[in-house]
Parts: C-alpha cells; sequence; structure tokens
C-alpha cells in the first residue's frame, strides 16, 4: 500500500501543482538583483541565502492540497481501514512530495544562479545543500500541512508554522552554500536528519487528532 | 459462532456531549445489524467508532477486517472510476463492479458520476476489499429501485458467505435485522 501511495501522491503532484513551486522559485530569484542592485559582487555573496529563501517561500505553495483534500475526502480513513499506519502513510506522503519537489528545485537552481550571479563552485555548494535540505523542507511542508489540516485559514497559518520551524535549516543550508564551510553542511545535515526522522510521527499523531 | 465484532461497556463523546455510554455491541458472522434512531442519536459516530477512526471515552472494542461506506467517496475525482476502484487493490474488485453495474462506467471519471453512482461506487469499494465486516452507513441515500435491489442481494450474498454487516440507516430494511435504537 506504500509504493501505491507514493506512486499516487507523485502523479497529483505531476497532474498541474508540481510545477507552481518551481516557477514561484525561478521568480523569488529573480526578483532579488531587482531589489538589491547589480552589484555583481554584492549579489554572489548574498545569492546563496536568496536560493534558500527562495526554496523556503516555494515550499509553502504546495501545503494546502498535501494533506487536507485527502483528510476531507475520506481516504486517510479508508487507509486506516485497510491496515496502514498512519505513521506509513505520512512517510509515503513525505517521500512522494519531495520527489515531485526536490529534483526539480534542484534542476531550476542552475537558472536560479544564474540570476543571483553565484559561479560555477558556488552553484556545486548552493545544489550540494538543497540536495540535503529539501528532503526536511518537504518533510516539514508535510507535518505543517497535517498539523492544519481541516482548520479555516488553513493556508496562512501553515506559513506562520513552517517558518519559524525551518529557521535552523535555513541558516546551515545558507551557510553551506558558502565558501570552506565544511561544518555547516554537516550541520544542515543534522538538523534534516532530526526533521526528516520527527516528521513522520508528528504527521501522524496530527492525522489521528484531526479525526476528533 | 465467529464474533466479527465484540464491543463492551462503550461511551462515545462528541463536542463535549455524551452521545451513549454502556453500549455493548456484537456480532457473529451472518448476521446484519441495523442502527436506527433520530438525528444526531450517534448512529456515524457508533459505526466509525466500531470502524476504529474514534476512540471510545469508556470500554473496548475488537474487531476483524472491516470495510466502510459513509458520506466521504474517497476515490481520485481525476481518474477514471475503474482506475480509482482499482487504486484500493480489493480482491474482489471485478466482482464488485459487476454486482453494482459500474462497468459501463469503468472510464467515467469519478467527479462526473451522479449522486447515486457515487454511492454505488461506495457500496463497489466496500465489496471489493473482502473484509468479513461491512460497515454502511446510510447506504441507501442516493440509490434508485434497482440499485437497492442490487444492494439487498449483495448483503444478502455477503451474510451467507460467513460475513457481517452493520447498517445505519433510517428507511427500512429488506431481509433479516437485528434492530437497535439509538436514544437521543
Amino acid at each position: 500500500m506504500i509504493g501505491a501511495l507514493i506512486t499516487r501522491e507523485i502523479r497529483r503532484g505531476l497532474a498541474g501543482a508540481a510545477w507552481f513551486p518551481v516557477a514561484f522559485f525561478l521568480l523569488v530569484a529573480a526578483i532579488v538583483p531587482f531589489a538589491v542592485g547589480p552589484d555583481a559582487k554584492l549579489l554572489a555573496r548574498i545569492g546563496g541565502g536568496a536560493l534558500w529563501i527562495a526554496a523556503l517561500t516555494a515550499a509553502l505553495l504546495p501545503i494546502e492540497r498535501l494533506v487536507e483534500p485527502d483528510r476531507a475526502d475520506g481516504i486517510l480513513d479508508q487507509l486506516a481501514l485497510t491496515g496502514a499506519t498512519e505513521e506509513g502513510i505520512a512517510f509515503a506522503k513525505i517521500a512522494g512530495h519531495w520527489l515531485t519537489f526536490g529534483p526539480l528545485l534542484m534542476i531550476a537552481a542552475i537558472p536560479a544562479s544564474v540570476l543571483v550571479g553565484l559561479d560555477g563552485p558556488a552553484l556545486v555548494r548552493a545544489i550540494i545543500a538543497l540536495t540535503i535540505g529539501t528532503p526536511a523542507l518537504a518533510a516539514l511542508a508535510v507535518t505543517v500541512a497535517a498539523l492544519t489540516a481541516g482548520l479555516p485559514r488553513a493556508g496562512s497559518l501553515a506559513g506562520l508554522l513552517l517558518m519559524p520551524l525551518a529557521i535552523p535549516l535555513v541558516i546551515f543550508g545558507a551557510a553551506a552554500s558558502g565558501a570552506g564551510q565544511e561544518g555547516a553542511l554537516k550541520l544542515e545535515a543534522a538538523v534534516a536528519l532530526l526533521t526528516l526522522a520527527g516528521a513522520p510521527f508528528v504527521t501522524a499523531a496530527a492525522i489521528r487528532a484531526a479525526r476528533t | 459462532m465467529s464474533l466479527l465484532v465484540e464491543g463492551r461497556g462503550l461511551a462515545l463523546v462528541r463536542g463535549g456531549q455524551l452521545l451513549f455510554e454502556q453500549m455493548d455491541v456484537a456480532l457473529v458472522a451472518c448476521e446484519g445489524l441495523h442502527l436506527t434512531g433520530p438525528n444526531g442519536c450517534g448512529k456515524s459516530s457508533l459505526i466509525r467508532l466500531i470502524a476504529g477512526l474514534l476512540t471510545p471515552a469508556a470500554g473496548t472494542i475488537e474487531r476483524g477486517d472491516a470495510a466502510l461506506a459513509d458520506d466521504s467517496l474517497a476515490l481520485d475525482r481525476e481518474l477514471a472510476l475503474g482506475k480509482a476502484l482499482a487504486f484500493w487493490r480489493g480482491p474482489r474488485n471485478a466482482e464488485a463492479m459487476a454486482a453494482f453495474d459500474l462497468q459501463p462506467l469503468a472510464d467515467v471519471p469519478v467527479r462526473m458520476l451522479s449522486t447515486g453512482q457515487a454511492q454505488r461506487a461506495r457500496l463497489a469499494r466496500v465489496m471489493a476489499s473482502g473484509a468479513p465486516l461491512w460497515l454502511l452507513d446510510e447506504p441507501l441515500n442516493g440509490l434508485d429501485m434497482a440499485s437497492v435491489a442490487r444492494l439487498d442481494q449483495a448483503i444478502a450474498n455477503h451474510r451467507a458467505a460467513g460475513g457481517g454487516v452493520i447498517i445505519a440507516s433510517h428507511a427500512p430494511l429488506a431481509g433479516q435485522w437485528r434492530t437497535v435504537e439509538l436514544a437521543q
């Protein structure tokens, strides 16, 4: 059942909604030079951090479609009746969401790095940092989606919840995009692992709590 | 006789209100249980409690595999009905689609189904699961005469094969049913 659920998440993501976060990511990256001016040195220095802000805001977009439609339509209830655990459902949702979010974002990071003036080595570092960070961003998005499922104004609330939770990831992820920051990369990986390990359990508890 | 579900001393609180307490529920193979009572007396909540989707405030409940048809459709609206039902991997999927005359609709997207057709799809999902216990919440809603006859036949076959059915409904049901009336 878990495999079928991951396939379903990918199918629903690619049916259209998966392109919005990527387009949003590129748009935010394109706005940065307009906002800070065309100074190439300054752009190159803040470029890594700008990509992370773009990635974080892009992660907010799909939240409303991740859990709430399945809760409202009884899919989560029916999955429970087939014997699937909520933790398993949460894992499948995180994996399926990342597969339609992470790889596309990493590809989009190539044109985005040009927009914010990153050179070759900086681009490689940024992509490595995003590779490590995007699974955690996907896990946070699913967790926040489950926590806000069924609530009024869930979309705005989700943004307010996700941003603070992502701060440690952004600190180390943006730092790891700079030169000679192996320590930051390790800390980013640690934060990402912690997030990934905890997210399925928080999501599962939120799904169960939403039933009562 | 094997027990399909056994609940003892059940109590359920919803929205700060006690719906029922000290309730015993038991169902053996081949048996049908008809839950009746006024709106808001807790019929649907009892069905969800038996399904394991709600936790009782007191008491214990044990059951084997069960399948549930309530007011949510639980089928992907953008998919064709045949594919949407196949997602649930019911071992008796083809048989269930035939029993509720859904093969002509197999290529129709779920979002295009009428109320009655969607209701038949819910019931087919329950039958396809192969679970011995069927939990049906208002299964007659939206069904025409021919579809009601199909449901009656499916229930009769299921009970004859050793299955059990619990129905919450205001309408009278065909066949032999043990009726439990929930008070307000």
